[in-house]
């Protein structure tokens, strides 16, 4: 089961990265990399299930990515609220 | 039994996959937004597949609580989908198929090559080393004891995170709905208690079972955000206020350094926690990660230094 997961995590993988270089859009290129981040994470929690049983270490470091992918998204919006803000101050 | 999960499976990667691409294609932003937020759910439910609750507690909440509120309140402040810059951008003719191609072959790829990764994993080891770390579950063994140095440079990076986003300026104004909509405060007081409850009892519960500080705090942050979009949290933007919220924001790193330090002291080792404190450091630990994370992610949702 888990290398069925793992192949739909690959094919995860390549749909983000169609839809990152796709389009020019920075709120959609960060959820392309959110998609990508996901895809990333399904893939170790699959490699975690081995035959000695669940190794929890690659669980932890999706854990703990989940909340670095929250981060860098909070702050990569910040951003691009920011530059918007001060593009369209300029314009005016 | 078996035809059944297997029917669910393919249920659930079917949906994974149709909403990852109605996500990344769909051409109106906030339908993308939308679909991405379930894909998160969705996501929840793979991993309770895949046997890992904790992650599953975590991305519920944050992939599609926190993510998605973060995300809906950026499309609020973006132009519409209308402006330049927004429509998928032309590519040019001739490279448009080779570089799909390129990520089909990549894609293809990595799924053969999963096949044949060795799995050494190291189960049998984190097994024989959790009745010295303090608790019983194995994952908030490795997260808080075991691989102490990667949270602590986790909660360093959020604590970054928060920093960049309120330098670039002041918070940006709370679209208040709760005049626009009365049932959110009343809808907020009706689920506060359960925003408290839920993550005491993660909290509790992660020394031996499925839970701890992650899932809490994430749970507790989620609960913050709709506090702050029904605009009960006027404390964070008062001045007089200002020191504390600093102080909790910075509470787990500091805690946590504290105990790396006090390790360093006591064993010789940074973060090495002797085995008769291990259980009481570590529920403090967790303790007051929990609370800095639900705080900071309240504060990349205001997207700005609040009170300035």
């Amino acid at each position: 089961m888990s290398l069925y997961y793992a192949v739909v995590a690959a094919l995860l993988c390549g749909m983000a990265v169609i839809g990152l270089f796709r389009t020019d859009d920075l709120l959609r290129r960060i959820l392309a990399l959110n998609v990508l981040a996901s895809a990333t994470f399904l893939l170790l929690v699959t490699l975690a299930r081995t035959d000695s049983g669940i190794d929890p270490v690659p669980h932890v470091m999706v854990l703990t990515g989940i909340v670095v992918a929250v981060s860098t998204t909070a702050a990569a919006l910040g951003l691009t609220i920011r530059a918007h803000e001060r593009r369209r101050e300029e314009s005016q | 039994m078996t035809a059944l999960t297997l029917g669910f499976d393919l249920l659930l990667a079917a949906g994974l996959v149709w909403l990852g691409w109605q996500a990344l294609f769909l051409p109106r932003r906030f339908a993308a937004v939308v679909h991405f937020m379930a894909f998160n759910l969705l996501m929840a439910l793979v991993w309770v597949r895949l046997e890992a609750p904790d992650i599953a507690l975590a991305e519920a909440a944050i992939g599609a609580g926190v993510t998605g509120a973060l995300l809906l309140t950026a499309l609020g402040r973006l132009p519409s989908a209308a402006a330049v810059g927004s429509h998928p951008q032309q590519w040019h003719r001739y490279w448009r198929y080779p570089a799909i191609f390129a990520a089909c072959v990549g894609a293809g790829w990595l799924a053969w090559g999963v096949q044949r990764l060795p799995r050494p994993g190291l189960a049998a080891e984190v097994t024989a080393e959790l009745d010295a770390t303090g608790v019983s579950h194995a994952v908030t063994a490795v997260l808080l004891n075991i691989r102490a140095l990667d949270t602590l440079l986790e909660v360093a990076v959020m604590l970054g995170a928060v920093m960049l986003v309120w330098s670039l300026g002041p918070a940006l104004r709370p679209f208040a709905p709760a005049t626009s909509l009365p049932g959110l405060p009343a809808l907020s007081r009706l689920l506060h208690p359960l925003f408290l409850l839920v993550p005491t009892y993660l909290l509790w519960r992660g020394a031996h079972a499925p839970g701890g500080a992650f899932p809490a705090g994430a749970v507790l942050g989620a609960g913050g955000i709709l506090l702050l979009l029904a605009d009960r949290v006027g404390w964070m933007q008062q001045p007089r206020f200002k020191t504390l919220l600093r102080l909790l924001l910075v509470a787990g790193l500091a805690l946590f350094l504290a105990v790396g330090l006090g390790g360093l002291l006591l064993t010789g080792t940074f973060l090495a926690i002797p085995q008769a404190l291990a259980k009481s450091a570590i529920l403090a630990v967790e303790v007051a990660t929990a609370l800095s994370i639900a705080l900071m992610l309240m504060a990349l949702y205001l997207y700005g230094e609040p009170g300035r």
